[in-house]
């Protein structure tokens, strides 16, 4: 095993120092350091975080291999940064037994770019009508410890109880996607002026609102754990906010398209924008950064949901909702936050690990620590190319936009998974 | 001139009205014996309709017709991402084939919009989804124009199921554009969210069509579906028709000069009594017939056949 030496780098925003990676763990840390059979990387002027952690990632396989495999997800999360990724559950078949997250949790071994944690599905083929195997799930090799229908809401209010309760057996959590499902039936974008303008069926903001209202007031009653994927709404981050002053045991994701685009995007009709939930008004925006420089949201997650061309390449109301993220989400958080090293670390890496029970990630480079940690440079620029994307699937919103910040190497167990920008595989 | 209509809000107030003194001549050509124009000869015409509208798509094929144009009337009911041809293949067929408009009729709102990236020719929207149909608005307009002499200061009440409303919006676009004063009135289920601003700010909402009707110069009812009712929208259409539905006291309490338009197809019964569609106020078979004027001068202008 090859050790790595790195010069002069920021650990988290902190002075320069040297950190010394030998059999997978950081070995040593301080000035000066030396190391005769380390290879050198000189990172003056790059910061060093721990590995990021995206807790929502859709990799598409089984059954979507043309949009995204393990393999080529994982090569997309290790170039934007990521050391682990939670797959969610709505491949095709549905990770809802222990052979299906057996089978991502083996694929993503194999690749071995980044660790890929299955999450599994809470009802049975994501049909919110009987709870899958959540118990064998999480017995499996795969260990699942998140369970969601993603996708799909658990809105049946009797099933999401019982599912809050049984997985506490496990220390699990269920992940939710709020969306009251009736309240949104045929709906293509964020209700409101645009939509009325655009004459596309609105998505209401209180349909979320509601179902995250009814949640954590199940999670407080049963004492369980609960998340919310992609919080979307300014009255969103008001229910968490009196949540989370009540003690309720929630936590909360944001995705980077909430933290930068608006509904505004949908004026051209082109799906790329086309997302659930989907683009919220300038309001919103400025509520969820609000919320996540707070604390209210927890977490950045990617809600990386890659689709072939001709799933977006059509009418609006056809299109499949969804957008790229794994390789852009750094960029954005550093847009949004500014090169706030700490709590980047915090919402991007150690959050997102402890909510997944990520044990050897989300920890700061130091001595003994496991070495998942990256290199960015915050000073460089970069175009977003949609043909030079890892993933296999072109719906990035942020095609041709300028963005800051790069990752110049991703470490996963002491292994270059990224070297000077590049995938090592 | 612009090279596709897809919006009422493509017409600033010279264009539009550049779009209907052109109609106006166009209409003198229906007056003929001889009922044709060689402005558009050796020009192709797509009808690209993705969607059941007989009228739409004659009144489209008549102005083209008259105009010499040759037309491909292309019927893709039924076709989807799912099943059979994507819209962007289609597209690029007819490209290949050489169209310099297409004529698009499509339920997915937005699907002119996309079709406009993929080919060179004109698009002219003919109505999508619950989006627009900017052409029904101008043939509306041209009829209060010719009615009533004027739009600059008219009061139109747009009276119906505005929330699904393709001609609605198009309508409080293009008339505020005009200068005509809109209010949209209906049960608040069927009044999307946000509409002034959205679409033009000065248009009023009312839920009470009796106290609108005194004070308007025209009175445009929209269509509205019986199956409404199954998703909640309002209780009965019996209910509907009571509130909302256009009958012979309540045209009475128009103004002497006000006219009354849909259009079309009308719900006898529902929105509309047979006493007030067959009144001499009414402009429905009219409104028909200034289609095709104007769907002529959309074509002629847009197609440059003013500077051949």
């Amino acid at each position: 095993m090859t050790a790595y030496l790195i010069r002069n780098v920021s650990v988290v925003g902190g002075t320069p120092t040297d950190l010394l990676i030998r059999d997978g763990v950081v070995a040593e840390t301080g000035v000066g350091l030396a190391a005769p059979d380390a290879t050198v990387l000189d990172a003056t002027g790059l910061v060093a975080l721990p590995g990021l952690v995206d807790l929502h990632t859709h990799l598409r396989e089984p059954g979507r291999e043309d949009a995204e495999t393990v393999e080529s997800g994982s090569r997309a999360a290790a170039l934007g940064g990521y050391t682990a990724v939670c797959a969610m559950a709505n491949t095709s078949p549905v990770a809802d037994t222990a052979g299906v997250v057996e089978q991502v949790w083996r694929l993503g071994r194999e690749a071995g770019l980044v660790d890929v944690q299955p999450i599994g599905a809470v009802t049975v083929g994501l049909a919110g009508e009987r709870l899958a195997e959540l118990g064998a799930m999480a017995d499996s090799a795969a260990r699942v410890r998140i369970f969601s229908d993603d996708g799909h809401c658990v809105a049946d209010p009797k099933l999401m109880r019982r599912a809050l309760e049984y997985v506490k057996a496990f220390d699990g959590v269920i992940a939710q996607h709020a969306e009251e499902p009736r309240l949104t039936e045929g709906a293509q974008m964020h209700e409101g002026e645009v939509s009325t303008r655009l004459g596309l069926t609105g998505w209401p903001a209180v349909a979320e609102e509601a179902i995250i209202a009814r949640d954590v007031l199940l999670a407080e009653h049963v004492g369980s754990r609960l998340h919310i994927c992609h919080v979307s709404t300014a009255g969103s981050v008001e229910v968490l906010r009196h949540a989370k002053a009540r003690g309720v045991k929630v936590t909360a994701e944001v995705t980077p398209h909430h933290l930068l685009l608006t509904d505004e995007k949908a004026t051209t009709y082109d799906p790329v924008y086309k997302v659930n939930p989907p683009l919220r008004t300038a309001a919103d925006v400025a509520a969820l950064r609000a919320a996540l420089a707070e604390g209210v949201i927890d977490i950045v997650a990617t809600d990386h949901a890659p689709h072939a061309v001709e799933d977006k390449e059509c009418e609006w109301a056809y299109a499949r909702p969804g957008m790229l993220g794994l390789e852009t989400a750094l960029s954005i958080a550093l847009d949004v936050l500014g090169p706030q090293w700490d709590l980047i670390a915090e919402r991007m890496s150690r959050v997102p690990a402890r909510i997944a029970g990520l044990d050897s990630h989300g920890l700061d480079p130091a001595p003994g620590v496991p070495a998942n940690l990256i290199l960015v440079d915050s000073a460089a620029r970069r175009v977003v190319e949609p043909a030079e994307l890892a993933s296999r699937s072109r719906n990035t919103p942020y095609a041709r936009m300028t963005l800051p910040g790069r990752i110049v190497a991703t470490f996963l167990r002491g292994e270059p998974t990224v070297l000077d920008g590049k995938a090592v595989k | 001139m612009i090279r596709h209509l897809l919006s009422g809000a493509d017409l600033d107030a010279a264009t539009a009205t550049r779009i209907l003194d052109t109609a106006a001549e166009m209409a003198t050509v229906a007056g003929r014996e001889v009922k044709k124009l060689p402005a558009l000869r050796g020009r192709t015409v797509v009808n690209l309709f993705y969607e059941d509208s007989t009228r739409t798509r004659i009144s489209f094929e008549a102005a083209a017709k008259r105009l010499s144009a040759d037309v491909i009337n292309f019927s893709a009911k039924g076709s989807s991402v799912a099943k059979g041809e994507s819209l962007k293949d289609t597209a690029l067929t007819l490209q290949a084939m050489g169209a310099d408009a297409v004529v698009v009729r499509h339920p997915a709102s937005g699907a002119p919009h996309r079709l406009a990236n993929w080919v060179d020719g004109s698009v002219v929207n003919a109505g999508d989804g619950t989006h627009e149909h900017p052409t029904q608005a101008l043939l509306d307009a041209y009829t209060m124009r010719s009615r009533l002499g004027r739009l600059d200061g008219l009061h139109v009440a747009i009276v119906g199921d505005v929330l699904h409303s393709r001609v609605a919006r198009s309508n409080v676009l293009l008339l505020s554009t005009l200068g005509a004063k809109v209010t949209l009135v209906g049960p608040p289920t069927l009044i999307p969210v946000d509409i002034s601003p959205a679409l033009a700010p000065g248009t009023d909402v009312s839920y009470d069509l009796d106290t609108v009707l005194p004070g308007v110069d025209v009175v445009m009812m929209l269509r509205v579906q019986r199956e409404r009712m199954n998703d909640s929208y309002f209780p009965s259409a019996r209910e509907y028709a009571r509130r909302y539905g256009l009958d012979g006291p309540r045209m009475r309490r128009l103004p002497e000069h006000a006219i009354v338009m849909h259009p079309g197809p009308m719900n006898r019964g529902m929105e509309i009594t047979p006493e007030v569609a067959d009144s001499p106020r009414s402009t429905i078979v009219e409104q028909v017939a200034n289609g095709v004027s104007v769907r002529m001068a959309v074509l002629y202008l847009l197609l440059g056949g003013n500077n051949r």
